[in-house]
C-alpha cells in the first residue's frame, strides 16, 4: 500500500524529494528510497520526464496523432509491428487500442513537413500497415493529468473564517 | 445623518481577521494559509447540475424548508454516514450556509439574559450570534493538553452547568481537533444531568483522517431529543459560495427555526438547492479523493512544522493546523509580523476566542507547492529573529 502511495506521489510530481514523500505517507525516508528503488528496479518506475507546454515556447513544436490501421499474417503480431515503430525517435507514444484502428501513435518533429515526411516515408511503407490517418495537434489543454495553460486562478478571499 | 446604531449591533466589535485580510490585500507577494475554504472547485456534477437548473428556468423560490427531494436526500445521505434518523417532513431545514442554520437556532432558542456556553477556539461567528441573540456567551476553552478535546471539567470549570445551550464545533475550526465517541459520552451524561441544549456544528464532519470517523453527539443515548446538528456543502463538497447548508434537530426546534427562515430568508438559494441534491447523489468519490489530498498535506505540513522548530498540535480533523506561537510573541504580533517580513497569512489563534492565544490556525486548503513555500518562509522569519 505505501509504495501505491510512493507512486501515486511520483506520477504527481516526480520531483517531490525524499523528505516531501516521506512527510506526506509517515515513511522513512530509507523506506520511501527502498520503494521508489524497487518501482524502479520491477519497471513499474520507467523513467520520469517534465511535462512541456510546448504553446508557452517560441520554438515550433510538431505533434500528431496517427491511427494505423494494420493487417496481421501468421507470421507477424501487434508486437512485431509494435516493436519496430517504436524503435523511431519521432515516435513517443505506441499503444494498441480497441476500436476502429488498431495502434495509437504519438509522433513529434520540429515542423508539419518533417513529421509528415516521416509518417509517408517511415511509417505508411511498412508491409503490415494498411492506412493511416495523422491528426496534427494544434493546441494541447492537458498533458499526464497536468491542466496547462496559465494556471489556477486563485481568486478566494487571502483570509477568510 | 447619524445613525442610532443598535446597541447589539455596536456591541459585536469587528471580525479579528479583517485586518489580516485588509494587510494580505494589499500585497501581491502573499502565500495565504489563512483561507477557510477549500481549494478545489465544486465536484463537476454538482455545477452541471446548477447549470442544468438555471437552462430549464429553476429559479423560483422552493419549499421554505428546501425542495422536499433535497430534503429527503439530506436525511438518507446522514442516516447512511453518521448513523443519523431525521424526517425530512419535520426535522431537516436546508439554509443558506451552515452559519444561517446556526444564527436561526441561536434566535429560535435565545431568550434575552440566557446563557449560552461556547467551546472555543471556535468558528467566529458563534459569539457575534449569541449577541446578537440576546443572549450572554460563557466561554468555554479548551486546550492542547486535552488536545482541544471539550471535556466535563472544562464545562464546569467555566460555569456552564448552568447555561442553557453548549455550542461547539468537531472537527473544529480552527485547532483540527476531533471528538471521538468516548469523548462524548461524559458530555452527554452531562448534558442531560443539567437539561443543556447542544448546538453542534458538524460542518468538517467528512474531514476525518488517520482512520478516525465522525460521531455526532445526537447518536448517544437521549441526545437526539436536545440536539440541534448543522452540516452543509461548503466544506467536503467545496460549495461555500453556493451558500447552502442544513439543521436537523427535533420537529418543534426546526419548526421555530423555519418559522424565522420564511420571513428573512425565505428558503436556501435554489439553484444550490439543485447543486447540493447531486453531490449528496454523485459526488462521494470527489469527496474522498479531496480528503485523501487534504490528509497528504495534513501529514507534511505538521511533518514541516516540526521541522522547523515549531510545536504544532497533532489535528486529525478539518483542513486546519494550530501551531503554537514561538516564545516571546503574541499571536497577533507573530501572524502580524510574518504577514509584513514574509508574506505569509496565518491567522492569529486568539481570534477564535478562548484557548486560542499562543497558537495560530494554518490552512492546509492550498496547493503543496504553496504549504511548501509558506513553510520555508517560516523557517526563514524564525532564523531571522533566532
Amino acid at each position: 500500500m505505501s509504495e501505491r502511495e510512493v507512486l501515486e506521489l511520483l506520477r504527481e510530481n516526480a520531483r517531490y524529494s525524499t523528505a516531501d514523500i516521506a512527510r506526506m505517507t509517515d515513511l522513512d525516508e530509507s523506506e520511501v528510497d527502498r520503494a521508489i528503488e524497487e518501482l524502479e528496479a520491477a519497471g513499474v518506475v520507467c523513467g520520469y520526464q517534465a511535462v512541456v507546454d510546448w504553446d508557452k515556447l517560441e520554438d515550433e513544436r510538431v505533434r500528431a496523432e496517427v491511427e494505423l490501421n494494420v493487417h496481421l499474417d501468421r507470421e507477424t503480431g501487434y508486437g512485431d509491428i509494435a516493436e519496430r515503430l517504436a524503435r523511431f525517435p519521432q515516435v513517443t507514444a505506441l499503444r494498441l487500442v480497441s476500436g476502429d484502428y488498431d495502434f495509437d501513435m504519438e509522433v513529434e518533429g520540429d515542423s508539419i513537413r518533417e513529421v509528415s515526411q516521416f509518417i509517408s516515408e517511415k511509417v505508411a511503407p511498412v508491409p503490415e500497415i494498411t492506412q493511416t490517418v495523422t491528426h496534427y495537434v494544434m493546441t494541447s489543454y492537458k498533458e499526464n493529468g497536468i491542466e496547462l495553460g496559465d494556471g489556477d486562478e486563485d481568486d478566494r478571499l487571502s483570509v477568510s473564517p | 445623518m447619524t445613525f442610532e446604531l443598535a446597541d447589539r449591533v455596536q456591541s459585536v466589535p469587528p471580525s479579528g481577521i479583517r485586518r489580516f485580510f485588509e494587510i494580505a490585500e494589499e500585497r501581491d507577494d502573499v502565500i495565504s494559509l489563512g483561507v477557510g475554504e477549500p481549494d478545489f472547485a465544486t465536484p463537476w456534477a454538482a455545477r452541471d447540475a446548477a447549470i442544468t437548473s438555471l437552462e430549464q428556468g429553476k429559479t423560483s423560490y422552493t419549499a421554505n424548508r428546501g425542495k422536499r427531494e433535497l430534503r429527503e436526500a439530506i436525511s438518507d445521505y446522514v442516516a447512511d454516514r453518521f448513523d443519523l434518523g431525521y424526517d425530512p417532513d419535520e426535522e431537516i431545514i436546508a439554509t443558506a450556509g451552515a452559519s444561517e442554520a446556526v444564527d436561526l437556532a441561536f434566535r429560535a432558542l435565545v431568550n434575552p439574559g440566557d446563557t449560552v456556553a461556547i467551546a472555543q477556539p471556535s468558528y467566529i461567528s458563534y459569539e457575534p450570534g449569541v449577541t446578537f441573540a440576546g443572549g450572554e456567551v460563557l466561554p468555554v476553552p479548551t486546550t492542547e493538553e486535552n488536545d482541544f478535546r471539550l471535556t466535563v471539567d472544562a464545562i464546569e470549570q467555566a460555569g456552564a452547568s448552568e447555561a442553557d445551550l453548549l455550542v461547539y464545533c468537531y472537527p473544529n475550526n480552527p485547532t483540527g481537533a476531533i471528538m471521538r465517541e468516548s469523548d462524548l459520552e461524559p458530555i452527554a451524561e452531562f448534558v442531560r444531568e443539567h437539561d443543556l441544549t447542544v448546538l453542534a456544528d458538524e460542518i468538517y464532519a467528512e474531514l476525518t483522517y488517520d482512520g478516525h470517523t465522525h460521531t455526532s453527539i445526537a447518536t448517544l443515548p437521549g441526545m437526539r431529543e436536545r440536539t440541534i446538528v448543522f452540516n452543509g456543502f461548503s466544506k467536503a463538497h467545496a460549495m461555500t459560495g453556493l451558500r447552502l447548508g442544513y439543521a436537523l434537530g427535533p420537529a418543534e426546534v426546526i419548526g421555530a427555526m423555519n418559522k424565522i427562515h420564511q420571513y428573512t430568508m425565505l428558503s436556501a438559494p435554489t439553484t444550490a438547492q439543485y447543486a447540493a441534491l447531486e453531490a449528496l447523489e454523485s459526488c462521494e468519490n470527489d469527496v474522498q479523493e479531496m480528503v485523501a489530498e487534504y490528509d497528504r498535506r495534513r501529514k507534511f505540513i505538521l511533518s514541516r512544522f516540526r521541522e522547523i522548530g515549531m510545536d504544532v498540535f497533532d489535528a486529525k480533523g478539518a483542513f486546519y493546523c494550530f501551531p503554537e506561537v514561538p516564545e516571546g510573541w503574541t499571536a497577533e504580533e507573530f501572524a502580524q509580523d510574518v504577514l509584513t517580513e514574509q508574506g505569509v497569512a496565518v491567522v492569529p489563534g486568539d481570534v477564535f476566542g478562548a484557548g486560542g492565544e499562543g497558537h495560530l490556525r494554518v490552512s492546509y486548503a492550498t496547493g503543496l507547492e504553496d504549504i511548501r513555500e509558506a513553510l520555508t518562509r517560516l523557517e526563514a522569519f524564525l532564523a531571522d529573529h533566532e
